[in-house]
């Protein structure tokens, strides 16, 4: 039984009594998950891509260390190059430009819009990016149909098969389509924090709207544009749903590096393969968070009189 | 084009177009499962030919679709109830008990699980399961969701209980109560918002992901509604798209009613990665 270390003197610290010993104890359970199925699992991976671990046979059993090895070879694999490349125009093309410029400019064009149309525009931007992944995957999978899918019959292109033609396209105006959403709330948020009238002074001084949004609107979200932009491309870079839509073919040609890791891994059993491609993911969000939890520091810290709302 | 009026009404031309084609964009993937389940003869294209719920018996009818939503709702219901109640835990204790370094703890745990993602993670969370004899467990895939989960909810819920006053648990304690009373009467009924908040955004969560369901359970009997749904368009020759787009509709009325309902009660609230 814990004793109560430290009875009165420290009340506003400690105002239920716990004591260390039993804040220790009721915070065990969460610690101990995250330590086991979080913080376990990106140090194994280090192990696991030193070893020719396979899913299955010998080397399954008696797994043996190679050294560096998997890295080497995963280096210099062209088809590695290959899916990290596509990744980055995955990236790149979808979130950096697709997203962010698309949940910015519905946002700004609708920033002094009420009624009907606007509340229909964002109802189905949010509605695109809270359905189940396989949902939407399918949805696509039905319009992009060669026979008889609506945008075929729509653009009066019968037989185009647009997932094996145009793979890349297809997930990437997909993951446009799937997580405009998110910026798009962003942005409107951010958009409420600019001053009307700075806006309104620009204009009386004749500043058209490109030179109102670089002049005015972009100096005050700067710090929301990175955000955003960070937040995005961490969560495109993760994202797994492209393989429910072409599953990574026709050839690779549209296989991303989840998907890459996936097949390497999980599909041919090269598990050691696998981990070494799966730590170069994992050191690549590192980056990517770190830059991100800096500037939320920055911002908490930095501006502090500045913040509002809780 | 000097002339205002027409630069005026040009403009506004511009925009209703640009808008008209974004409506556009957004609902046409849509149409098909807004039309389909009810349509008698169920296409890929949109269209009602007659209406019908039939494709709702031959939902019923099937072995794996409504098992398939029970599955889901275990793995969401488990995965809430104790991401919710370990981070409740983990986030009071942090609140109020000064741990040296907590601060940095968290902000290290918080970074740690936007890194090791399901995608990032997939080779050693199955080498993990594998090894622990979790393969095809419903256990299993709760703990690796909640392994993920856990520090933003802990950090979510850190908020609610830091802007606690803390007068209520010291009188409390002051009449006798002990800190495992207090703990159940006083703080967890005041950082209910939060409690809420974190359980919808984990149902919604594990609801929807499909990739930690693929890999770790084999078992076709015990798959959810994501994955079933891929097997019923990947699997068996041509699609029974009555079916599919019956249990489309089916498997998501859930989210979107728990996105209305919390954004009617809470408002829309941005907390970081709310949905990932």
């Amino acid at each position: 039984m814990a004793r109560t270390a430290s009875p009165r003197g420290t009340d506003t610290e400690d105002p239920a009594g716990l004591g260390r010993a039993r804040a220790a104890a009721i915070s065990a359970p969460a610690l101990l998950i995250i330590a086991a199925f979080l913080v376990f699992p990106a140090l194994w991976t280090l192990y696991l891509g030193t070893t020719d671990y396979r899913l299955t046979g010998f080397a399954a059993r008696h797994p043996r260390g190679v050294g560096l090895q998997n890295y080497t070879n995963v280096i210099q694999d062209p088809d590695f190059h290959h899916s990290l490349w596509l990744t980055v125009e995955y990236v790149l093309f979808s979130a950096v430009l697709g997203q962010a410029l698309l949940g910015f400019v519905i946002a700004w064009m609708l920033r002094d819009t009420r009624g009907w149309l606007k509340r229909l525009i964002e109802a189905l931007v949010l509605l695109a990016w809270i359905l189940p992944s396989s949902v939407v995957a399918f949805l696509w999978v039905a319009m992009l149909d060669r026979g008889s899918g609506t945008l075929n019959a729509l653009l009066n292109t019968p037989g185009t098969a647009w997932a094996i033609e145009h793979p890349m396209a297809v997930i990437v105006v997909f993951n446009i389509w799937r997580g405009t959403a998110f910026s798009m709330l962003l942005y409107s948020a951010a958009l409420t924090g600019v001053p009307p009238s700075q806006l309104a002074t620009a204009r009386m001084f004749g500043a058209n709207s490109w030179q109102q949004l670089r002049d005015v609107v972009f100096p005050h979200i700067r710090g929301h544009i990175l955000t955003n932009l960070l937040l995005i491309s961490l969560w495109t870079f993760n994202d797994f749903t492209p393989y429910q839509i072409t599953a990574g073919g026709p050839d690779g040609k549209s296989e991303i590096l989840p998907v890459y890791i996936y097949q390497t891994a999980l599909f041919d059993g090269q598990m050691g393969l696998g981990a070494a491609i799966s730590l170069l993911m994992l050191l690549i969000n590192l980056v990517v968070a770190l830059v991100y939890l800096r500037l939320l520091r920055e911002r908490r810290g930095g501006r502090k009189p500045e913040r509002v709302a809780p | 084009m000097k002339d205002p009026t027409v630069r005026a009404v040009l403009a506004k031309i511009g925009r209703y177009t640009f808008l008209s084609v974004l409506l556009g964009f957004f609902a046409l993937p849509m149409l098909w499962l807004a039309s389909t389940p009810f349509n008698a003869h169920p296409t890929l294209d949109v269209s009602i030919s007659s209406f019908t719920l039939h494709n709702f018996s031959v939902l019923l009818k099937d072995p794996y679709a409504l098992p398939s939503l029970w599955n889901s709702l275990l793995l969401a219901g488990g995965t809430a109830l104790l991401t919710v109640g370990f981070a409740a835990a983990a986030a009071y204790a942090l609140s109020r008990v000064r741990i040296p370094g907590r601060n940095g703890i968290l902000y290290a745990l918080l970074l740690l699980s936007s890194i090791v993602t399901g995608t990032a993670a997939m080779v050693p969370l199955f080498e993990l399961a594998f090894k622990l004899h979790l393969i095809d467990s419903r256990v299993g895939v709760i703990l690796v969701f909640t392994g993920g989960l856990l520090p933003a909810a802990i950090f979510i819920l850190k908020d609610f209980t830091d802007n606690m006053p803390r007068s209520y648990e010291e009188s409390a304690r002051v009449f006798g109560a002990s800190p495992f009373q207090i703990m159940r009467h006083i703080v967890l009924p005041m950082i209910r918002p939060g409690l809420a908040t974190v359980t919808v955004w984990a149902v919604v969560n594990v609801w929807s992901n499909f990739l930690i369901p693929y890999i770790l359970i084999r078992n076709p009997d015990k798959y959810p509604a994501s994955v079933v749904l891929y097997t019923f368009y990947t699997e068996g020759g041509q699609p029974d798209l009555a079916l599919i787009s019956a249990f489309s509709l089916l498997y998501s009325i859930p989210v979107v009613l728990l996105y209305l309902f919390v954004s009617h009660r809470y408002g829309f609230r941005f907390h970081g990665g709310i949905k990932r």
